[in-house]
């Protein structure tokens, strides 16, 4: 990544983009509706997308989020609701009126959908030749894209030559060309393997954080909400189950759709720890416990011993680094003889710690 | 074989040309705005207009079902008016024309049904006009196919201009079957298909190296 690349382009979005003030909101959905015959694709969906942050939305096969962010650019028509981008009413406007509001809306695309007849640098200049930017102009900011995204060698192939991640690089760059204000992504690294799937989207984090761009983002997958969103949605069936900062929603997930889908991240008890599991007696209390923010930054496993006389063995799992902010799941193994003893610490715990729970006891080594 | 007869040939050689040639490249013109209307304004197209569609591909499939051969003949009275007289290798030239604009209409219809919708889904979300997504995406991405689609049409003429015999036109079918057919000069039809094969291989050969250019969609080495 080229620094004074990203600083040419910086420059350029600043002029483009009279800096807002936090807190503005770029895109603004009230009660949006889209069925396809019977069964809804989004059923009332309200959210708010603030300038400058990557909002994750999140959610399985099916659930509607192409169909929502298809919304956002007038790919698709809402039954009802309002969609407003910018403040632009868009669902009152044709086909004709639509094509200057795209041209401040990028959007990645799973399949990169870059054209096979023209080449690197010919894709990255499409969206600059609609907006009508003479010869030289287009070549000027297609190299600085091309710099940005570290394919300037490549301006000349075919997108057929390029990897996976080399072609959605350049997805990315003509998504950014026209200099948008929002840029939508539809499942971009869906489609690469995850050495490549990390690149990208540390690329997408290094554009939000040098251009401000605000970023929209749709993924089945929790890891990729983990390491760029700031907010994330969870959509299920059409609708929104779910909604928060990143690193709470991991931390204490309240809707089944999200805690199943963050079982992926979520460190279980081991099979052989599982398998001695007794329900009432042992040596040792197996006691789960989730942390985080405050909670998990406290010596906690000091303060324990000190308030119970008790020594805690971590059986399993560890603290995660979620948006900066500690979160994790621990298996904490307490002797369970002295029984008013386990209950103090449980307490401790309780007191301590998002969420505890006692599984079982082991006894013999545990 | 006479001096006489090789003269024959070389001018029955040119009017096949003329009479492809022209056609061909009148059904090339033709042809392909037609498919894109049909494209356009079909259920779900950029300018849906299904009256429109279903009106243009009744017209498409009427003249697609005529035999040539009557073709030729029905349009006597329009090739008069166009060309001055319904005789001849340019007279022939508007009834091949009429026969092979639908017919590559058709052939490029498939050809650009066959663009990626994602792509035309791509242009439309950075805000292209329907014009645009014409020229920028639907044609250049189908070019391939609309040439290998071109060159079936060529080829399928030179068989259809021997028929244009019939109207006086010449050319090397009418050859054929006037010497070589009807009066058992089996020299001279061994002589025009012999020129047939190779004029329809280089034709052939010539359109499968142009897609080979035109198409990216594989990695050439
Ligand atoms: N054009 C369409 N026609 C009919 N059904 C559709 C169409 N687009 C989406 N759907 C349906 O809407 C639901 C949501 O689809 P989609 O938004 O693509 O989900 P996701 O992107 O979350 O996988 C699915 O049940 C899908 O079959
Ligand atoms: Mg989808």
């Amino acid at each position: 990544m080229n620094t004074q690349a990203i600083n040419i382009l910086a420059h350029a979005v600043a002029q483009a983009q009279p800096k807002a003030a936090s807190g503005d909101i770029v895109v603004k959905l009230t009660d949006v509706r889209r069925s396809f015959g019977e069964t809804p694709a989004i059923d009332s969906v309200s959210l708010s997308v603030m300038r400058g942050e990557i909002l994750g939305i999140i959610g399985r096969s099916g659930a509607g989020k192409s169909t929502l962010i298809r919304c956002l650019n007038g790919l698709e028509r809402p039954d009802s609701g309002s969609v407003q981008v910018e403040g632009v009413e868009i669902t009152a406007l044709d086909e004709r009126r639509l094509q200057p509001v795209r041209r401040r809306i990028g959007m990645v695309f799973q399949h990169f959908n870059l054209l096979s007849a023209k080449t690197v640098e010919d894709n990255i200049a499409l969206p600059l030749k609609i907006e009508g930017q003479s010869r030289a102009q287009r070549r000027k900011r297609v190299a600085e894209l091309l710099e940005l995204v570290g394919l300037s060698d490549k301006a000349k192939n075919y997108p057929a030559q390029l990897s996976g991640g080399q072609k959605q690089r350049v997805g990315i760059a003509r998504a950014l060309a026209a200099k948008p204000s929002l840029l939508l992504s539809d499942e971009a690294t869906s489609a690469l393997d995850p050495e490549t799937t990390r690149a990208i989207l540390a690329l997408l984090k290094d554009i939000n954080r040098q251009l401000g761009l605000t970023i929209l983002l749709i993924t089945h997958e929790m890891e990729v909400i983990r390491r760029v969103a700031d907010r994330v949605i969870v959509l299920d069936r059409g609708r929104i189950v779910e909604e928060g900062p990143v690193w709470q929603v991991f931390a204490n997930p309240a809707a089944d759709t999200t805690k199943s889908m963050l079982q992926v991240l979520i460190p279980e008890l081991p099979p052989v720890l599982r398998e001695r599991l007794d329900p009432a007696t042992g040596d040792d209390a197996v006691v789960r416990v989730r942390l985080s923010g405050d909670a998990a930054r406290r010596p906690f496993f000091a303060g324990l011993a000190e308030a119970t006389g008790i020594g805690v063995r971590l059986l399993h799992g560890g603290i995660d680094t979620v948006q900066d902010e500690p979160v994790g799941t621990l298996f904490l193994g307490l002797p369970a003889r002295d029984r008013a003893a386990l209950e103090k610490a449980v307490q401790y715990l309780n007191a301590n710690a998002d969420h505890v729970e006692v599984l079982g006891y082991v006894s013999g080594d545990a | 074989m006479s001096q006489a007869m090789l003269d024959l040939l070389w001018r029955s050689f040119w009017e096949t040309i003329i009479m492809t040639g022209f056609s061909g490249l009148i059904s090339l013109v033709a042809g392909l705005p037609l498919a894109l209307i049909l494209i356009l304004t079909d259920r779900g197209g950029l300018a849906e207009n299904l009256w429109i569609n279903r009106s243009l591909g009744a017209v498409i499939n009427g003249f697609r079902s005529v035999p040539f051969i009557i073709l030729l003949v029905a349009l006597i009275p329009v090739t008069r008016f166009i060309v001055g007289t319904s005789l001849g290798t340019w007279a022939s030239i508007v009834p091949l024309s009429i026969a092979a604009t639908p017919y590559y209409a058709r052939i490029a219809e498939v050809s650009l049904r066959e663009v990626d919708r994602g792509l035309i889904e791509a242009a439309r979300s950075m805000g292209a006009t329907r014009w645009t997504i014409v020229r920028e995406v639907l044609v250049p991405e189908a070019l391939p196919s609309l040439v290998a689609g071109f060159t079936v049409t060529l080829v399928t003429l030179v068989g259809a201009s021997a028929m244009a015999g019939a109207i006086g036109a010449g050319g090397l079918g009418d050859l054929a079957i006037r010497y070589g057919y009807q009066r058992f000069q089996t020299e001279i039809m061994l002589a025009v298909v012999a020129i047939l094969i190779v004029l329809v291989s280089g034709v052939q050969w010539i359109g499968d190296r142009l897609v080979e250019r035109l198409d990216h969609r594989i990695v050439k080495r």
